[in-house]
């Protein structure tokens, strides 16, 4: 089916770029981009972050900054989208050209319910009444699966997941049958099994209803899965095109073998001789609750148990992954490890010492131990603190904190044990990228020397290539001082490239624990194969 | 392009006038063309001519000294009143923020009560509770300015706290005390500057009412209020004394205004 697809779509492209060259702010930004689109194809445009594929698929929405100077032409069925008046391009918007952007938390209107903002599109381009137009909606919404429960249409965002949203924003951008729907990272802010959802449902509007899909993502394992082709962009340049079945034959452009190897993350993690078996964390039958809001003056409801008495360990110099879905106590969890919940029962141990009650001089004595690096890049930095002050920020804690003399010469040490240079001490953390961001968080982590660092989803924001070089900075630094990790994550990929052990948690117990090998290998719980399952992997579609 | 140079001109007319009022009362706390307390019944109602700029009032006392002192004490009163107002509200709103739970709910709902007063009856029982005078007035004014500047810090401070860095600092070990002053202040202070010259401005209207009314500055000390309240009597003699402060006050009000929204627009384009 897909090769027949192919092959039609070789007679007649929907979309075809010519060429394509954008200018913003006197840099070239799209470098003589061309490519073709046919009905019922999917086609991956993959690059690392800066690789110019947003800006492709914004140029044919013709939705860049008013500063951007385009030459070249973009086709869509006979017409020259790149000749339209903007009034012309509105016609053409949400009724020709489908849109779904990365993050569904905010494209959705807060205060509209869905089946108005899906109606929307409908009443936008078609002068139709408003029950024609929910109608509509009713049916768009049917269609990728959200129409199952009574009262559905009226539901608002907050109401969904990340991926029932995201499942919105496709009905939204499918509802008038468009031509060409443009997902842009559609799944990146997802888990796998939201993710897996909607790439099947990308791949059911292509092949089903004929339509020409263009998926935008930085990940060759999550392009793999559904495109017909592939589309390789690095430095505003189309540097291979290639079918995604040749993807694993190999003698590919230098650029594309290296997403290849970044996807599939050859295992960073280092077997270390030196393991002494000594616990430095504990966590003890830990339970979290948090108060539900009262519906009724006469009942107090029961309180949510997002952590449900858990229990790990992680020993010196090891490895451990949490992973689960969004939602499944992960994140209260590390929490109450940080001790910044404290648990209604169980206690969590670091070093032998309970953690979880200390307070005072203790607390800060136990802190140094124990440092954690955040998921967003962008916002786990005081936007007004120059590197320096943030990365000494730990310091804090020590009983004499340094001078700053010494100081300096801390944070310099440390900038250059992971990758970054002494100068850039004195700059400001909007002047980095996500992955030296991620950089400044570790060496942030790093600068007391602690036995213990934390990442929270930290490699998710980052696209697959810098992702691979922090994986491999964490694995020299493991060897370097014998650290230990905890690494959370609802991404399994990356916690089998590193982690020794790992625990499997869903709603708020740990199902499944073991070696990475034995549970990735031969999963026992119902939970860890489904999560396993919905993993996207290079060269192998997901069952 | 133009819509941009048209909210830079609202911008600098707000600056600039708000600039001249207060060059204009810096320059009264040292000198004015007269005594503006000097009483000539010879000279009173003069027209404006060569020695009197703007003419003199029915005391004979030159109207010009008396609106230049008059911006020294409006602006002054206007300016404590905020002071007051952010130097109480502000670490209430950062207290209730880090806080939360029950120290949020009660200063929240002191908030609330205080917002449930019509403010400027409040002032007028404070100034009659307490006694007439440029002092009392500042407490007065400064009494609605500080649920005001609790309200903006503690919503901006939310916001703030489920930014990462706020949990990095706390990893760090750091206080909920020291990160709200570390971390939170320093990013509210644009949003605060804002808030600050919206309150001075209707902290200017507040004053001349009060004054109006004869609970502000007392005599002899001049006050626009005051001004426009002598002025009123006289208004079919001589317009001339009543429009003076008139228009004082609204365009110190509209700079003020501009100056506000000019910084708020700053403020969004840099975000």
């Amino acid at each position: 089916m897909k090769i027949d697809a192919v092959q039609a779509g070789a007679a007649a492209p929907i979309l075809s770029i010519e060429s394509l060259c954008v200018t913003l702010a006197s840099a070239l930004i799209l470098d003589g981009v061309s490519l073709t689109v046919s009905s019922g194809e999917i086609l991956g445009l993959v690059g690392g972050s800066g690789s110019g594929k947003s800006m492709t698929a914004l140029s044919v929405m013709r939705l860049l900054p008013a500063r951007a100077r385009t030459s070249g032409e973009v086709r869509l069925s006979e017409q020259l989208l790149t000749g339209m008046s903007e009034s012309e391009i509105q016609g053409v918007r949400g009724r020709e050209i489908g849109m779904v952007f990365q993050e569904p938390m905010t494209t959705l209107n807060p205060l509209r319910r869905i089946g108005d903002q899906v109606a929307e599109t409908v009443r936008l381009h078609h002068r139709v009444s408003a029950r024609q137009a929910a109608e509509a909606a009713r049916e768009a919404l049917d269609r990728v699966g959200l129409s199952g429960a009574a009262g559905a249409l009226d539901r608002y965002p907050y109401e969904l997941s990340g991926g029932q949203r995201q499942r919105v924003a496709i009905a939204a951008a499918t509802v008038l049958w468009p031509s060409l729907l443009i997902a842009d990272e559609p799944t990146t802010a997802l888990d796998a099994g939201a993710q897996a959802q909607i790439l099947r449902l990308l791949e059911r509007f292509a092949h089903d209803r004929g339509q020409a899909v263009i998926l935008v993502s930085h990940d060759l394992a999550v392009i793999s899965q559904v495109t017909d082709r592939i589309a390789v962009m690095q430095g505003g340049r189309i540097v291979e095109q290639l079918a995604t079945r040749d993807l694993t034959r190999g003698g590919h452009h230098p650029y594309t073998e290296a997403l290849l190897a970044a996807a599939r993350l050859s295992p960073a993690r280092v077997s270390r001789s030196v393991r002494d078996g000594r616990a430095i964390l504990e966590v003890r039958g830990v339970v979290r609750e948090y108060p539900v809001r009262r519906r009724s003056q006469w009942r107090r409801p029961p309180p949510f148990r997002a952590v449900d008495g858990v229990s790990l360990t992680l020993h010196a110099g090891e490895t451990i992954g949490l992973v689960g879905e969004s939602g499944s106590g992960k994140s209260s969890l590390l929490r109450a490890i940080l001790a910044l919940d404290r648990p209604q029962s169980g206690e969590v141990l670091l070093k032998g010492e309970n953690f979880s009650l200390a307070s005072g001089r203790q607390l800060r004595r136990l802190r140094r131990s124990i440092q954690v690096v955040l998921q967003d890049p962008y916002g786990s930095f005081d936007p007004l603190w120059p590197v320096e002050r943030l990365v000494a920020e730990p310091c804090h804690t020590l009983e004499s904190p340094p001078g700053a003399a010494e100081r300096r010469a801390k944070v310099a040490a440390v900038l250059e044990q992971v990758g970054l240079s002494a100068a850039d001490a004195r700059r400001h953390p909007h002047e980095f990228s996500g992955g030296q961001r991620q950089r400044i968080a570790i060496a942030r982590a790093l600068i007391l020397n602690p036995a213990v660092i934390a990442f929270d989803e930290a490699l998710s924001a980052l696209d697959v290539l810098v992702r691979a070089q922090i994986l491999e900075l964490l694995a020299e630094l493991a060897q370097r001082s014998g650290l230990a990790y905890l690494f959370v994550s609802h991404d399994l990929n990356v916690v089998q490239s590193i982690a020794d052990r790992v625990y499997v948690m869903q709603r708020g117990r740990i199902v499944e624990e073991g070696a990475t090998e034995s549970v990735f290998g031969s999963p026992q719980h119902a939970y860890t194969k489904a999560l396993l399952a919905a993993t996207p992997r290079i060269g192998g579609k997901p069952t | 392009m133009r819509r941009l140079r048209i909210r830079g001109a609202g911008f600098a007319v707000g600056a600039a006038l708000t600039a001249a009022f207060i060059a204009v009362a810096l320059i009264a706390m040292a000198w004015t063309p007269y005594d503006p307390t000097a009483i000539s019944i010879v000279g009173k109602l003069q027209p404006p001519g060569r020695h009197h700029w703007f003419g003199t009032d029915q005391l004979g006392r030159d109207t010009l000294s008396l609106l230049m002192a008059g911006a020294r004490n409006t602006l002054g009163v206007a300016l404590l009143s905020v002071v007051i107002g952010a130097c109480a509200g502000v670490p209430l709103g950062l207290l209730a923020a880090a806080r939360r739970g029950a120290t949020d709910e009660i200063v929240m709902r002191g908030a609330d009560l205080i917002f449930a007063f019509p403010s400027i009856l409040l002032a007028i029982l404070i100034t009659a509770a307490l006694g007439p005078g440029a002092v009392n007035a500042i407490i007065a004014i400064g009494v609605f300015n500080i649920p005001v500047f609790a309200r903006v810090a503690r919503a901006g401070a939310l916001t703030l706290w489920t930014r990462d860095y706020t949990l990095a600092a706390q990893v760090a070990g750091k206080s909920r005390a020291r990160i709200s002053i570390e971390h939170i202040l320093p990013n509210l202070a644009s949003v605060l500057v804002i808030q600050a010259t919206i309150q001075f401005s209707l902290g200017v209207i507040a004053e001349a009412g009060l004054s109006y009314v004869g609970l502000g500055a007392q005599p002899p000390t001049p006050s626009w209020g005051r001004m426009l309240n002598e002025a009123q009597p006289l208004t079919a003699l001589d317009p001339l004394l009543a429009l003076y402060p008139g228009f004082a006050v609204v365009l110190l009000v509209i700079g003020l205004n501009l100056l506000g929204d000019g910084l708020r627009r700053r403020e969004g384009e840099d975000r």
